[in-house]
């Protein structure tokens, strides 16, 4: 195949014009250090600093080799199903009275969620650079459980860091890694969640670091991380603006996605950032709401720190220790949000407004009862927040919610909420 | 230059560390005591940290101990400051402090580092503060003179000149990959990771992670100006409790005597 040929193939999705947008975007928001305004960085131990350089190396050499780019581009859409679907929710829009909703089907990819679009990224860089093991960490067991299937798929050696208390609330996840092969090792140090099974990862790749690839499930950590997943998960919102301009001929007037780390939506806004009429929502985890102790909302309680290998926003006490946060959903459990997001606040580029458990419940039973679809508990603090913007909008305007993950793996927890005992 | 110099100034150096708080401020006060009664050349106080990425299990547990009884950083700088201006027996003993970043950052560094100075601490040893990192709190330490201590890891290969032509007050050698905690056996050539420092830097250096018995102390010191202990240590704490300082004087004599 001719060099043309491959780079037809490869930015099938990306007009030239995007492209050079795109490389526009990488130079203003990406230095060297990895630095988006204030905040990113490498915050690690020396021990790790030659890891994460040769990883940037790797990186950039692969994100522009025509071969790489066939692989994955064949790997997404062959082996994950990409691209997925923008389906137009009619009866939910009909129901709200105003904007028209779509929904980017991100539950609708292999293994559940969008987490399998930076997992199959890094996996395959990771089996480039020679790495036969990759370690990652797992709040609700969706990142857990890409990277165990990518690991199976190529051959890799995988274990998985997870919070004791979140192999509680996903069981059925724990299991569904171990099917795969990989080894799952419950963290019970701190408060036994996310922000402990990243520290749990970090503490094993500095004792092992020759042949083991972290592959971080989010915009966040040191630099290159934040970058390479933003990339990865980028193909959504390249395919949602190709997608709607063949429905709707333009731009949407809102995208929106909810936000832990913040990867998928850091994928939803990618593509959009400079045009500057589509508006960015990030949905935050409230939990019991932002004026209680249990929040996980980092923009609306947080302030600026270091952890986790980056500046950003954390939740933190006033001497700088890291709060125990809370939010029904696993996944959004997370003190700290990635950096980018935390320049696209300062700058005002992007919106983010928080979400409460019974909010995001509402709107997982009220997508399931609509439209058919069950959401991740997750993706449902999107969807609430949809529910309450869509009717404000007149009807000719566009609002696109990623549905980052299905919801199957919630129904029991969802259950309990209500009261009601089912086993999984 | 600091008071970090006189540390090595009779020969090799002994060098523990506490996490401060841990069970309370009154028995870390005692240890410290004890440490500098013993042959200490100096020591690391550790301000605790609620995930403390670098560390084993025996100093993640006691920083949450040490958080737990409700520790802040405010309070240890008034622990030292009690120290150092005791009217009877101030002590004189070069003292860092070791923490993480985000505890500097979030009290201010500029806040912090003077605070430092004021006090009487020597040191800063920030451990996910790496070399491309530190101009952000160096500025502010090179004002008030206070030694940003750099790391070098058995991983830093080409960074090692890097790193020692720009270091202060001493240069702390991660002996092993991995976390603090106590090692049977330390397989790194540490040798080979002095000589390449030596080769770039006149400030001396001392090899911790994993030391914890006087054989091991004296090897390190041996090839290098000191050894640093800190998960032993840590672990008497936890098991003597309140009744700590006296278990950790004499173990800080039986390390000084071995690589005196």
């Amino acid at each position: 195949m001719c060099l043309r040929c491959i780079r037809k193939l490869v930015y099938a999705n990306l007009s030239k014009a995007g492209i050079k947008a795109a490389q526009k975007r990488g130079k203003i928001m990406s230095n060297k250090k990895g630095r988006f305004g204030v905040h990113g960085g490498q915050y690690i131990p020396e021990t790790l600093m030659n890891a994460v350089i040769e990883l940037e190396e790797a990186y950039n050499h692969y994100k522009n080799d025509p071969e790489f780019n066939q692989e994955l581009t064949a790997l997404f859409n062959e082996y994950a199903g990409r691209p997925s679907r923008l389906y137009y929710a009619e009866k939910m829009t009909r129901d709200l009275g105003g904007a028209k909703i779509y929904l980017k089907r991100e539950d609708l990819n292999h293994t559940g969620s969008h987490k399998i679009n930076n997992v199959l990224g890094q996996a395959l860089l990771a089996k480039k650079m020679g790495k036969i093991r990759l370690i990652a960490e797992t709040g609700a067991g969706q990142h857990g459980v890409a990277t165990a299937t990518a690991a199976a798929l190529l051959g890799m050696e995988c274990v998985v860091f997870m919070g004791e208390e979140d192999t509680k609330r996903q069981a059925l996840n724990v299991y569904r890694m171990r099917l795969l092969g990989s080894e799952v090792i419950s963290v019970r140090t701190g408060t036994a969640t996310l922000k402990d099974a990243v520290s749990e990862a970090m503490r094993e790749w500095t004792s092992r670091i020759d042949d083991t690839h972290y592959c971080l499930g989010s915009v966040m950590g040191p630099h290159p991380f934040p970058t390479i997943v933003r990339d990865f998960q980028a193909v959504i919102s390249r395919e949602i603006k190709q997608q709607l301009m063949e429905k709707e001929g333009r731009l949407p007037d809102v995208v929106m996605a909810c936000v832990g780390g913040g990867s998928n939506a850091m994928g939803t806004f990618y593509h959009f950032i400079n045009d500057k009429n589509v508006k960015l929502i990030g949905c935050e985890a409230a939990g019991r709401g932002t004026d209680t102790f249990e929040t996980a909302a980092t923009i609306a309680t947080g302030r600026p720190g270091i952890f986790h290998g980056m500046k950003s926003y954390f939740c933190q006490d006033e001497y700088g220790q890291i709060a125990p946060v809370y939010s029904i959903s696993a996944g959004l459990d997370y003190p700290g949000i990635g950096p980018e997001h935390a320049y696209l606040h300062d700058t005002g580029r992007a919106q983010y407004v928080p979400v409460t458990d019974e909010e995001a419940v509402n709107a997982f039973e009220y997508l399931s009862r609509t439209e058919g679809i069950i959401p991740a508990i997750e993706s449902a603090h999107a969807v609430a927040h949809a529910m309450k913007i869509a009717p404000t909008y007149e009807k000719d305007k566009i609002i696109v919610i990623t549905i980052s993950g299905r919801g199957d793996k919630d129904c029991a927890s969802i259950a309990r909420y209500r009261g009601e005992d089912i086993n999984e | 230059m600091s008071n970090i110099k006189n540390a090595f100034a009779n020969d090799k150096a002994f060098i523990p560390f506490i996490t401060c708080g841990d069970p309370d401020l009154d028995t870390t006060k005692e240890i410290i005591r004890a440490m500098a009664a013993n042959g200490a050349d100096l020591i690391e106080l550790g301000i605790p940290f609620s995930d403390p990425t670098a560390e084993g299990l025996v100093i993640q547990d006691a920083n949450l101990r040490a958080l737990k009884g409700g520790v802040t950083t405010d309070k240890i700088f008034e622990m030292v400051r009690e120290l150092r201006q005791d009217s009877c027996r101030p002590l004189t003993l070069p003292m860092v402090f070791m923490t993480y970043a985000n505890v500097v950052f979030s009290y201010g560094a500029e806040k912090f580092i003077s605070t430092c100075k004021e006090i009487g601490i020597d040191g800063l040893i920030l451990p996910d503060l790496p070399f491309e990192e530190k101009d952000e709190f160096d500025e502010v330490c090179q004002r008030y003179d206070i030694d940003l201590i750099s790391l070098i890891a058995p991983t830093s290969e080409n960074r090692i000149a890097m790193i020692a032509s720009k270091a202060k007050g001493f240069i702390y050698i991660v002996s092993s990959l991995g976390v603090t905690g106590v090692r049977n056996e330390i397989h790194t050539d540490i040798a080979s990771l002095v000589k390449l420092v030596r080769e770039n830097s006149s400030v001396p250096c001392a090899v911790g992670f994993g030391i914890s018995t006087p054989e091991q102390a004296a090897k390190m010191a041996g090839i290098s100006d000191g050894a640093i202990v800190g998960s032993a240590i840590v672990k008497l704490v936890a098991q003597y409790g309140k009744d700590a300082a006296g278990p950790v004087g004499e173990y800080v004599k039986k390390m000084k005597d071995a690589v005196w």
